[in-house]
C-alpha cells in the first residue's frame, strides 16, 4: 500500500496540522496509523474523562503538545459544583512518569493545584508554553515554581482563572538568566504585582510579544513597561486612571507611538473615561480590540477610539456603546470578523443599550463578519432574518436576550422564525446559542437546516420531546449539546442511543429527564458515562421509593473509553 | 425586604403579579406569624448570628447556631410559575447550586426557624421540584436565576468590583443612574466550611443585610453539621435562653469570617452591609476554637450584651 518509506510519509504529515486531518489520516491504514501516532506532536482532548493518560501516552509516545478541556461548559455559570472534577494532577503526574517531552500544555476549566503545576515545572526540562483558561485551584505560588523552574519558558498565558493571589513575589521567581519569555498574561491576578520585578522582566525580555497586565500596574509602570517593550503586539492595559497633565501621561504616548508593531489591545480594567486618545495614534494598525472589562469608558469615548481602527477584525465591547456606537463600528470597521457585545448592566435595569437595530447595522456594514456574540435586551424575527440576508457566513452565532422567554418585541411572537432564517442561510453554522420565546419549530428549522452544527446552547425553549428530536435526529455533525430549563424529557434521550456515540458530550439541567429514564440509558449504553449531578439531595434520590420518576436536576453525558472515573465526588452519581 | 423583592422584579419580566402577591402574602404571614404569638420570636431565635451586625432585628444574633431543621430546604431548586406563557407546563427555575432563592424570599429568614412549634422539620420533600413549587414562590430580591444571563463568573466579578470601586466616575456618563444605583452585577464568592467536604458559592448581591447571609450559610451548611448538635428539635422552639446560649458558645458553636480586599480574615459583621460586600472576597466558616483572636471577641459582645 505504501509507495513511500515510512520517512516520506511522515514528512509529509507533518504539513498536516489540523487534529481532524490528522484523525483521518490515521483511519486509512495500519501502516499509515502507525506512522501518524509516533509523528503526532499536538494532541487535542476535547473531555479529559473520554480517556486516560495512560492510553494516550501508548498512542501518542511523542507527544509535546497537550491541549485538555475538564468541566462542562455551563460550569463558566456556576451550574457545575466545584469539586465536580476535571483535575489535572493526574495527568501531570502521568506525563512526568513517562517522560514524555512535554513543551505545551492548554487547559480549560480544569482544576489545577500548585501541587501539579509545580510537578509541572520540574518534571519536563524543555517545557515552553503554559495556557490556563478558566481554571482554578491553584495561587501564585504555583505560578512562582512555573517561573522559578521553568527554563526555557516562552509563554504564560493565564485567562480568566480564579487564582488565590498570595502577594508573593512570584514574579521576582524569573530567573535572571529567563530571557525567553514571549507571552507573559497576568490579567486575572487580583492583587499586588511587584513592579519592578516586571519592569525588570520585560526589559530582558527581546521576544515579548504579548504583555497583558492586571489592575495592580499602574500608568507609570505601564509607560516605562512600554517604552522598554517597543516591539509589542498584543498588550493588555491594567489601571488606567490618569491625569492627563501628567507626565507620566506624557511619557505614555511617547511610548506608545514607538509601538508600531501594536496590533491587538485589550484590559482597561480600571480605567479613567478620557484616557483612550493616548492610543489614538496606533489605531489604524489594530486589528483586535476588546474594551469589555472597561466598565467606565462609555459611549462617546469608545466611539472616538473606534472611528480610527479601521483594520478592526475582532471587537470585544459593552454593550454601553449602543446601537449608534455600533453604527460606528459599521461604517468603520470594514475588516470585521468577530464581535462580542457584553451586558454592562447584568440586571437590566430597563437600560435599552443595545438592540436589534445594532445587530442589524453590524450586519450590514461588516460583510466579513463570521462569528458574534450578542447580548441586548430585545430582538426581533424581522431583525434576525434581515441579519441572515446580510451575512450568511456565520460559523458562530450567539444571541443572548437578557430576559428569558422575551418575544419578538414588535408582534409578540416567538423568534422561532428568526432563528430559523439564520439556520437556513449560514449553511456553515457550527456553533449556536439561542434566547428569548422559542417552540419547538426552531429546532425543526435546526435539524433541517444546520448541517454543520457542531455546538448548540438551548436555554428556556421548546415545549415537547420533538424539539430535542428534531436536533438530535438532523444535526449529523452534533458535538457538543447544552441544554437547561427546557421541557425536554425521557422520550427525547432515549429515542437514539447510539447518537451520543457520535457527541462529545450531552448536559442537560433543570428538564424532563427522570432517574429511570438516565438509568436506560446507561444501561443501553456501557460507554458512555451518564453522570447525576445532585449536589443538595446527597443521594437521598436512592432512599426513597419514587426514585424512578423523579426528575433529575443534572445530567451530563459523555462517551469514554475509560469507564466510570474514580475522581467523582459524593454529588455526582454516575450510573 | 419584601418591597424590594417586588422592585427586582423587572429584571426576570415575569409577570408580577402572581410572584408579587405571593410574596406579599408570605411575608404577611410570616408577620402575622409573629404577632400573634405576642412573642418577638426574631429576638430569640436560634440562627447563625454574626456579630456586630447592624440589622435592627437582630438582636442574639452574635454566634452561629447552625438549625437543623431548615437542612431540608437548604439548597433546594426554586421554581417560579411561568406566568407569561400559560400554555406551557414547564416551569422557569432556578439552579440549585445556591440558596439565592431561598433567602431573598418574602419568606425571609425568620419563617425557616419559626415553626411555632408546629413543625419539628420541613416535610422531606419526596419529589423536591413539586415540593418548591408550591413553597417558595417569592423569588430572591434580586429575581436571578443561577446562570442566567450566561456570562463567566469571572467576568461578573471584575464588573461588580470595578463599578463599586468607582463611584464618581459614572456621574460625569449618561448612564449613571444605571449604574450607580443599588443595581449592581453579580458577586460570587466561595464559601467554605470547616469539615465540610465541598465549598459552595453564593452570589452576594442576592442579600441585603447580615441576616439574610446567615440564614442562606446556615441553610446551605447545616447538612454537615448533622450530629454536632445533638438533638437539634430544640431549638426556635423553646426560644433561648441564657444557658443555651452559653452552652452553643462553648460548644461547638462557628464563627463567619471573609477575607477582604487586603487579603486579611475579618470577622463578619464588623462594618455595614454595603461595605462588606464590596470587600468581601471569600468566607469562610471556622470553628470559633480554630478562630484564635477572633473568637473572644464574640464572647466579649455576648456578654457584653447579655
Amino acid at each position: 500500500m505504501n509507495y513511500f518509506p515510512d520517512e516520506v510519509i511522515e514528512h509529509v504529515f507533518d504539513f498536516v496540522t489540523s487534529h481532524k486531518d490528522r484523525n483521518a489520516i490515521s483511519l486509512v491504514c495500519k501502516s499509515w496509523y502507525k506512522i501518524e501516532r509516533f509523528s503526532r506532536q499536538k494532541v487535542f482532548i476535547g473531555n479529559c474523562y473520554a480517556i486516560n493518560p495512560e492510553r494516550l501516552l501508548r498512542r501518542f509516545p511523542c507527544l509535546k503538545s497537550l491541549t485538555l478541556k475538564g468541566k462542562p461548559h455551563f460550569a463558566d455559570f456556576n451550574l457545575v459544583p466545584h469539586e465536580w472534577g476535571g483535575f489535572v494532577l493526574p495527568w501531570i503526574e502521568a506525563l512526568a512518569r513517562s517522560r514524555v517531552g512535554l513543551e505545551e500544555l492548554r487547559l480549560k476549566r480544569m482544576v489545577v493545584t500548585d501541587e501539579s503545576l509545580e510537578l509541572l515545572s520540574r518534571s519536563f526540562v524543555n517545557f515552553k508554553s503554559l495556557v490556563l483558561v478558566s481554571c482554578e485551584g491553584f495561587t501564585t505560588d504555583g505560578l512562582a515554581s512555573i517561573a522559578a523552574n521553568c527554563r526555557h519558558l516562552r509563554d504564560l498565558d493565564l485567562q480568566e482563572n480564579e487564582i488565590d493571589d498570595h502577594r508573593g513575589q512570584w514574579l521576582s521567581c524569573f530567573p535572571d538568566t529567563c530571557t525567553t519569555l514571549v507571552t507573559l498574561n497576568f490579567a486575572c491576578l487580583e492583587g499586588e504585582t511587584n513592579l519592578v520585578a516586571l519592569e525588570r522582566l520585560v526589559a530582558r525580555s527581546p521576544n515579548l510579544k504579548s504583555l497583558k497586565l492586571n489592575r495592580a500596574v499602574p500608568l507609570d509602570a505601564l509607560a516605562r513597561l512600554m517604552a522598554c517593550a517597543p516591539q509589542i503586539v498584543d498588550l493588555g492595559v491594567g489601571s488606567y486612571e490618569n491625569d492627563p497633565d501628567s507626565e507620566s501621561y506624557m511619557k505614555l504616548k511617547a511610548a506608545i507611538k514607538k509601538c508600531t508593531s501594536l496590533r491587538s489591545l485589550s484590559g482597561f480594567l480600571e480605567a479613567a473615561p478620557h484616557c483612550l486618545s493616548a492610543f489614538h495614534p496606533i489605531c489604524h494598525n489594530l486589528t483586535s480590540l476588546n474594551l469589555s472589562y472597561a466598565a467606565e469608558i462609555h459611549g462617546s469615548h469608545l466611539i472616538k477610539l473606534i472611528q480610527h481602527c479601521k483594520k478592526l477584525q475582532r471587537l470585544w465591547i459593552l454593550d454601553s456603546i449602543g446601537d449608534k456606537g455600533l453604527e460606528v463600528v459599521a461604517s468603520t470597521c470594514k475588516e470585521l470578523q468577530e464581535l462580542r457585545v457584553f451586558p454592562s448592566d447584568l440586571l437590566g435595569g430597563g437600560n435599552t443599550a443595545v438592540t436589534e437595530e445594532g445587530l442589524v447595522a453590524i450586519s450590514a456594514g461588516c460583510p466579513k463578519l463570521h462569528s458574534i456574540l450578542y447580548f441586548c435586551q430585545q430582538m426581533t424575527n424581522a431583525a434576525l432574518v434581515t441579519v441572515a440576508k446580510n451575512c450568511p457566513n456565520f460559523i458562530r452565532f450567539r444571541l443572548c436576550i437578557l430576559e428569558p422567554n422575551k418575544p419578538d418585541h414588535v408582534t409578540s411572537q416567538p423568534l422561532d422564525e428568526g432563528f430559523g432564517a439564520i439556520v437556513k442561510a449560514c449553511k456553515s453554522l457550527r456553533r449556536l446559542s439561542h434566547s428569548g420565546l422559542l417552540t419547538d419549530q426552531v429546532f425543526l428549522y435546526i435539524g433541517m437546516y444546520a448541517n454543520q452544527l457542531e455546538m448548540l446552547s438551548i436555554a428556556f425553549a421548546g415545549d415537547t420531546d420533538k424539539g430535542m428530536l428534531y436536533v438530535l435526529n438532523g444535526c449529523k455533525k452534533m458535538k457538543k449539546l447544552e441544554i437547561r430549563d427546557s421541557p425536554f424529557g425521557d422520550t427525547a434521550l432515549l429515542a437514539d442511543v447510539s447518537k451520543y456515540e457520535t457527541m462529545r458530550s450531552l448536559w442537560m439541567s433543570s428538564c424532563e429527564v427522570t432517574l429511570s429514564g438516565c438509568k436506560r440509558l446507561a444501561q443501553k449504553a456501557p460507554w458512555l458515562n451518564v453522570e447525576i449531578i445532585n449536589e443538595n439531595d446527597n443521594n437521598r434520590m436512592e432512599e426513597n421509593g419514587h426514585e424512578g420518576r423523579q426528575k433529575v436536576d443534572k445530567m451530563y453525558l459523555y462517551r469514554t473509553v475509560v469507564g466510570t472515573r474514580m475522581d467523582a465526588p459524593p454529588f455526582v452519581w454516575i450510573l | 425586604m419584601s418591597e424590594s423583592v417586588a422592585a427586582e422584579h423587572d429584571y426576570i419580566g415575569l409577570s408580577e403579579f402572581p410572584t408579587m402577591e405571593e410574596a406579599t402574602t408570605m411575608s404577611d404571614k410570616t408577620k402575622t406569624r409573629d404577632n400573634n404569638n405576642g412573642l418577638n420570636f426574631k429576638a430569640t431565635e436560634l440562627r447563625l448570628g454574626l456579630p456586630g451586625s447592624e440589622s435592627p432585628e437582630r438582636v442574639d444574633s452574635r454566634f452561629l447556631a447552625l438549625n437543623k431543621s431548615s437542612c431540608p430546604v437548604s439548597g433546594a431548586k426554586r421554581v417560579f410559575s411561568d406566568a407569561i406563557n400559560e400554555s406551557n407546563k414547564w416551569i422557569f427555575s432556578t439552579g440549585s447550586t445556591t440558596a439565592t432563592g431561598d433567602v431573598g424570599s418574602g419568606s425571609g429568614p425568620g419563617s425557616s426557624v419559626v415553626k411555632d412549634g408546629k413543625s419539628t422539620t420541613f416535610p422531606k420533600p419526596a419529589v423536591p421540584v413539586k415540593e418548591k413549587k408550591s413553597s417558595a414562590t417569592a423569588p430572591a430580591s434580586k429575581a436571578q436565576v443561577v446562570g442566567w444571563p450566561p456570562i463567566r463568573s469571572f467576568r461578573k466579578n471584575s464588573m461588580a468590583s470595578s463599578q463599586s470601586q468607582k463611584p464618581g466616575n459614572n456621574s460625569e456618563t449618561e448612564e449613571a443612574e444605571a449604574k450607580s444605583g443599588p443595581e449592581q452585577p453579580c458577586l460570587y464568592v466561595k464559601v467554605s466550611m470547616e469539615g465540610a467536604p465541598y465549598l459552595r458559592k453564593i452570589d452576594l448581591k442576592t442579600y441585603k443585610s447580615y441576616l439574610e447571609l446567615s440564614s442562606a450559610l446556615e441553610k446551605m451548611f447545616s447538612c454537615f453539621t448533622i450530629g454536632q448538635f445533638g438533638s437539634h428539635g430544640g431549638c426556635g422552639r423553646d426560644g433561648l435562653n441564657e444557658s443555651r446560649l452559653t452552652d452553643l458558645l462553648r460548644g461547638s458553636e462557628y464563627v463567619v469570617t471573609y477575607e477582604d480586599k487586603d487579603s486579611d480574615w475579618m470577622l463578619v459583621g464588623d462594618v455595614p452591609w454595603e461595605m462588606f460586600i464590596c470587600s468581601c472576597k471569600k468566607l469562610r466558616i471556622m470553628k470559633s476554637s480554630e478562630a484564635i483572636g477572633l473568637a473572644p471577641r464574640v464572647m466579649e459582645k455576648c456578654r457584653s450584651r447579655n
